[in-house]
């Protein structure tokens, strides 16, 4: 006798055609890399030779020890800061908690070099700061260039993620955990190290390793800031790009290195996640209670002081992009002509996004649902790699898809390098884990009963589906579908590789003006994508009724 | 268009791992029959197999002369309650419950009637247009029970439809659903771990542990003379006494350790059975205990007890050293005392007892 149900349904197609998808797009770019990281391309052998050149010389080594270093460092400091600042916000009753909460969270919803350029403008040589300390107090500025800066740009944009995520794992601790901790004679600084912090570490390392693979992939802060502090990403793209010398091959073995690395750090990761892992849901969650006294002002004054520093480089080029500008040169005097100009020579861009992003986001959002489904509802073999292929966007790093897809789709069959289509192939690829985390997440909150009882009453799976599970679900692909969108528009590691003239988005345009030097037109169009990114944010936070996003 | 659904050697697995061996059964048609027993011993499995949420490794289910091992759940004509109710929360009340006749090729006319009619019988027409979320929990458990029955489906199964609802809600609605169910007639198997539930419901219940089907029978039968010790000790409460039995002319001796016997007659040991002195388990529940006033009967010494108004309950050492548990309807007179001697008699009408291994009930019912 068999089962009684077919488990071969419509959903094993489905699960098929998402995973050829995968192969296609994911794994094939990976092996093809991992092919020519050991392919000697003019005398057609097989060796280690680009690995041994890489360990070899020390301006190699230099770099990835760099990047090991700038990692580490960032992420460190992005769970020391924003520790302390999430316990504050649940703990203290600020003025303005939920502005801050957004603000704060828009901090960090900016490309990374934005912020690097806003720094140099502020903190360089020629910076507004510098200039202002030295001739006022006749002191001269420590360096903002080098590793100095790129650990600044690149804490500051990551404190909002971890802060994010711990604000969610204190909404879960209960109140009387601390309570009773305080029964027990434990309070102040001994009660957080002994209970608090050991109930939120999980949090900290799932937020952490978030960071971490961030961090890893900038490439944007250290092109421009960084100057002879080169980072791996940095070394990659100058390897593949280069005019004189560019060696594919060399850069896909140091893409490989890069991504075996990742991944050590990732499976390590979850190997002391796992055992550190346990679910709290808190009946009485912790408040923020009133304040008073010194404690009150002290509190408010770190966090807004927080919030001011994490805002300042967007404020000062929405400001900048204001300015009157005679050739390269801020002068005196406000004008619209920055805008005009963005508008004038590269308003393409604009249209270029717009129509990439949307695109991009229509297929995401299909293939979430679909990938979301078949993953929680029809655990096997196959959805379980597929399941693992969706974290793969979380350890390659942008940079490095990007010079994946092209070096496997630059000849033919599949020539479509330079196309629009690989665009919207890597945004994608990359985008999709935010929708299909969010999808998944309110799937699993859907009871099986439900779907049941649709198919007890008669109605068949693509009837239950459409009629009852999707509309259920459609709250959480939307919000999952808006940091998508948010993330796509903001995207530049990838884009910087892919784009042609043809495809070019404003995050690319903001970058080419910033490297020329046209600071009065990459600060209007990074306003732009602030604008849109502000909005898009906003319309997110009213139609999941929400008062913060959980990544 | 109730059926008579037949399970026959039915097996269940899950990997190498067994749930459900060989269980055979017959559910009458009209019949409202409980699926009875602790958590994990296969019931809500067994629910779910004839549902078609669950694959058979093994057997059958018939719907009278119907195989439907193989027919999808939808095909089943079957309506299911659910425990977390499963009602979809995107749908008014009156969307709910068209749901299933929407899948029927009604017209629109027929699903509104029918609709209309369903919620009067459920009572709860005033809620038609209502989103799920504005409903309480009673009220939702409603919109479950009709959405299930308005297809007038041929089997109706519940899956601890109460279980979610407080304790008194509990009680209104299993008899709002033993009322509906009566007016309907749907052949219905209802799965609980409640016993008291169950017996306020059912024509029948068969009380399960570990796949296997402990005792099939009526409410009455299965708390009066339980099939074995599991069954005695599940359904209600009850002291499980060690002592012997030895045998007289015509009847029987009872023996509850050295001081206390009682002759017993509506005994019956197996044929092949020919010792003279056996021993064996006695079930004795709280109300079969009698105080003697004229301190016959075995020695016991309050330990202390609950007043719980019409009952109160004491809690007793044994001459053995065993706590035992008794009833007594409560008195106006000042409650025993702890440390006070009292003396104990059975109801042997009513008592059960069992072979050593409390496997088998030695006691005939007829003499109920």
């Amino acid at each position: 006798m068999k089962g009684t149900r077919k488990r071969f349904d419509v959903w094993t197609n489905i699960s098929f055609l998402i995973f050829a998808f995968y192969i296609l797009f994911l794994a094939l770019p990976l092996f093809t890399m991992l092919f020519k990281s050991f392919y000697n391309g003019t005398t057609g052998d097989f060796s280690l030779a680009y690995f041994v050149k890489f360990f070899s010389k020390p301006y190699y080594t230099n770099a990835l020890f760099n990047s090991i270093k700038v990692t580490v460092c960032v992420t460190a400091l992005a769970a020391i800061i924003a520790t302390p600042l999430a316990y504050i916000m649940a703990t203290v009753k600020i003025k303005g908690n939920s502005t801050i909460r957004i603000l704060i969270l828009l901090s960090s919803m900016s490309a990374p070099f934005i912020g690097a350029y806003s720094w140099i403008l502020l903190l360089g040589r020629s910076g507004v700061i510098t200039k202002f300390v030295s001739n006022t107090f006749g002191i001269t500025m420590p360096d903002i260039y080098g590793f100095t800066g790129i650990l600044v740009v690149l804490t500051l944009q990551m404190v909002p993620l971890i802060f994010m995520y711990v604000s969610g794992a204190l909404k879960n601790v209960d109140q009387s955990l601390m309570e009773a901790a305080e029964s027990m004679g434990y309070s102040g600084f001994s009660k957080m190290r002994k209970v608090l912090l050991p109930l939120i570490t999980p949090t900290l390392l799932a937020g952490g390793l978030l960071v971490f693979m961030r961090a890893l992939a900038d490439f944007g802060t250290p092109m421009l800031i960084g100057e002879g502090f080169k980072t791996v990403p940095v070394l990659i793209f100058n390897e593949f790009i280069s005019e004189v010398g560019g060696d594919d091959g060399f850069a896909a073995a140091i893409s490989v290195i890069v991504v075996l690395f990742a991944t050590a750090i990732f499976l390590l990761q979850k190997f002391v996640a796992n055992r550190k892992a346990f679910t709290m849901s808190a009946l009485h969650p912790i408040e923020a209670k009133k304040k008073k006294g010194i404690g009150n002002i002290a509190a408010h004054a770190v966090i807004y002081l927080y919030t001011l520093i994490a805002l300042l480089p967007q404020l000062y080029v929405i400001y900048t992009s204001f300015l009157k500008s005679n050739g390269r040169i801020f002068v005196d005097g406000f004008s619209l002509q920055s805008y005009r100009d963005a508008f004038n020579n590269i308003g393409g861009v604009i249209t270029n996004t717009f129509f990439l992003a949307i695109v991009s986001l229509v297929v995401i959002i299909l293939l979430a649902i679909l990938i979301a489904y078949v993953t929680v509802r029809r655990k096997n073999a196959l959805t379980n790699t597929l399941d693992i292929f969706t974290m793969f966007p979380y350890i390659v790093p942008g940079s490095i898809l990007g010079i994946a897809l092209l070096i496997t789709f630059n000849n033919k069959p599949l020539a479509i390098s330079g196309t629009a289509l690989i665009m919207i192939i890597s945004f994608v690829i990359r985008r999709l884990p935010y929708t299909i985390r969010s999808s998944a997440a309110i799937l699993h909150q859907i009871n099986d009963g439900i779907e049941e009882a649709a198919i007890s009453l008669g109605a068949s799976q693509m009837k239950t589906f459409f009629k009852i599970t999707l509309p259920m679900m459609l709250a959480g692909v939307v919000s999952g579908a808006i940091l998508s969108w948010i993330t796509i528009i903001t995207e530049l590691s990838t884009s910087i590789i892919l784009y042609t003239g043809k495809t070019k988005t404003v995050t690319v345009a903001i970058y080419t003006e910033v490297i020329r030097g046209n600071y009065g037109v990459a600060a209007a169009l990074s306003t732009i994508l602030t604008v849109i990114t502000v909005v898009s944010l906003l319309v997110f936070l009213r139609l999941s009724g929400q008062k913060e996003v959980s990544l | 268009m109730s059926v008579t659904i037949t399970i026959k050697d039915l097996v269940k697995k899950y990997g190498d791992t067994t749930v459900i061996p060989e269980l055979s059964l017959e559910i009458k048609k009209g019949e409202f029959f409980t699926l009875l027993g602790p958590s994990g011993c296969g019931k809500t499995t067994l629910l779910r197999m004839i549902a078609g949420f669950n694959s058979i490794e093994g057997g059958t289910i018939n719907f009278n002369e119907r195989v439907i091992n193989q027919v999808e759940p939808g095909k089943r004509n079957i309506g299911m309650v659910f425990q977390s109710y499963a009602i979809f929360p995107h749908l008014t009340v009156k969307g709910n419950i068209a749901f299933g006749l929407e899948n029927r090729k009604l017209s629109k006319a027929e699903i509104s009637s029918k609709v209309d009619e369903i919620l009067k019988v459920v009572q709860i027409e005033q809620y038609k247009d209502r989103m799920p979320k504005n409903l309480s929990g009673g009220q939702q458990q409603r919109v479950a029970l009709a959405r299930a029955i308005v297809i007038r489906p041929d089997v109706l199964l519940m899956d601890e439809p109460l279980s979610n609802l407080d304790a008194k809600l509990r009680v209104d609605m299993r008899n709002a659903i033993k009322d509906i169910q009566r007016e309907v007639g749907i052949t219905t198997v209802y799965v609980t771990h409640d016993q008291e539930e169950a017996m306020a419901v059912s024509d029948r219940i068969a009380v399960m542990k570990s796949g296997i089907i402990q005792h099939l029978g009526t409410p009455q039968e299965i708390y009066q003379r339980p099939a074995n010790v599991f069954v005695a000790t599940f359904i209600g409460r009850t002291n499980i006494i060690e002592g012997s039995l030895t045998r007289q002319a015509s009847s029987y001796s009872l023996h509850f350790g050295s001081s206390y016997s009682e002759e017993i007659s509506n005994i019956q040991l197996p044929v092949s059975n020919k010792q003279a002195e056996l021993n064996v388990k006695i079930s004795v529940r709280p109300e079969e205990f009698i105080i003697t006033e004229d301190q016959t009967g075995m020695k016991a010494t309050i330990v202390h007890s609950v007043f719980l108004g019409q009952n109160t309950h004491y809690f007793v050492d044994l001459e053995s050293g065993q706590r035992v548990e008794i009833t007594q309807e409560s008195k106006t007179a000042q409650i025993l005392e702890p440390g006070q001697i009292i003396y104990l008699k059975v109801k042997t009408d009513k008592i059960n007892v069992y072979d050593a291994t409390g496997e088998l009930n030695y006691t005939r019912g007829d003499q109920l």
